[in-house]
């Protein structure tokens, strides 16, 4: 496991240098990620909260709606038929919107008005006011969900991101650094074996060296014992009869 | 993404006729150039793959941003909603006016309740 897990590197100084700089940079993005995911999950945990407020809200607001229909039904007639089949365009659209949360875009939903009302004359003859209550409660209902729909969707869209974070904070932890960390130590080591080896083979040479110069001591004592060298060397300075080689008469 | 922001986008109904009816008289309902609504009116006649058909439909089209279902057609193609994973389109699941809203069988509040306590949840 130890030997298999970890970068394949050349031992030397400079790829420590390099290891320890990644390990550095691996400890930074750790960091950066793990301040990412917290903000995340803050976000998060505030829509949640939110989604859930709206949801009851919106049960309410269902409730009534439901209700004026019921209202507008009685007085004006079924005029449900009607209703389906005159549909034309969109009166109330949305637009999306981007909302940035640590690097993360939100989609946001935002209703406008767009073009005139389709059903303008209905319930011209009898229940006019009742019809208005009704689109006024349902206009009610479109915006409510609309917004509930923007939660929803940053919803979503963080749950996945947040996993995503964390899976990244997890294999950084887990799998990088440990094994930058080992390739560091392996490197280590192996300097570590190269100084020993070295230091060895310096000794080892001083030893033969000391062999050899003891050697080289003994022959000459031996020499010297048996009279063919003398430690004494001829002095230059001293006045004794040269023979001319040039000059001979 | 590739969704142009400056165009507005259509809500999606698929409900029963009271539901589809109270949307409409809000303003969302629009038929296409191919003659194609943005809502589905289910009612006891219509098959289950014919709703399964009609929300593929709607998921597919990219005008749409929003899909409102009613929670009891939400719970008859549960399958279907609980695959589809992408935020855009959101899919919301309302109440109708036979069907109270059970927040235990929202994909999404199912997915919340994980996270959170039971108290939150109410």
């Amino acid at each position: 496991m130890s030997g298999k897990d970890r970068i394949n590197v050349f031992p030397s100084r400079m790829a420590m240098t390099i290891m320890k700089a990644r390990l550095k940079g691996a400890q930074k993005g750790h960091s950066l990620l793990k301040k990412k995911a917290d903000a995340l999950t803050l976000r998060f945990r505030l829509i949640l909260k939110r989604i859930i407020e709206t949801k009851t809200t919106m049960g309410e607001v269902m409730k009534e709606a439901a209700f004026s229909l019921a209202e507008a039904k009685f007085a004006t007639g079924d005029f449900t038929h009607m209703v389906l089949q005159n549909v034309s365009k969109a009166q109330v659209k949305v637009r999306s919107k981007k909302d940035n949360v640590a690097g993360v875009s939100l989609p946001v939903f935002e209703q406008y008005q767009d073009g005139t009302d389709t059903y303008e004359l209905t319930g011209l003859s009898r229940g006019g006011q009742q019809i208005d209550k009704l689109k006024k409660n349902y206009a009610k209902a479109v915006e409510l969900l609309v917004e509930l729909a923007s939660l929803q969707t940053s919803f979503v869209t963080l749950d996945e991101v947040i996993k995503i974070t964390n899976r990244r904070v997890n294999a950084i932890e887990h799998v990088i650094i440990p094994r930058i960390e080992k390739t560091l130590a392996y490197i280590t080591t192996e300097l570590d074996e190269r100084e020993r080896e070295e230091f060895y083979r310096l000794k080892k040479i001083q030893e033969k060296k000391k062999i050899l110069k003891d050697q080289a001591e003994k022959k000459k004592k031996k020499l010297q014992a048996e009279g063919l060298m003398t430690d004494s060397q001829p002095n230059l300075l001293d006045n004794e009869e040269d023979t001319d080689l040039l000059f001979t008469d | 993404m590739a969704h142009s922001s400056a165009r507005g986008r259509l809500i999606a109904v698929i409900g029963d006729e009271d539901t589809c009816t109270g949307f409409l008289m809000g303003g969302i309902g629009e038929v296409n150039r191919h003659r194609q609504p943005n809502f589905l009116v289910v009612d006891k006649a219509t098959s289950i793959a014919e709703i399964e058909d009609g929300f593929k439909a709607l998921v597919t089209r990219d005008d749409i941003a929003i899909i409102l279902i009613n929670q009891h057609i939400a719970e008859m193609i549960r399958h279907i909603i609980d695959v589809y994973t992408q935020p855009i389109p959101a899919v919301l699941e309302i109440p109708s006016k036979e069907h109270p809203y059970d927040p235990a069988k929202d994909s999404i509040l199912r997915r919340a309740r994980g996270m959170f306590s039971a108290e939150d949840l109410r």
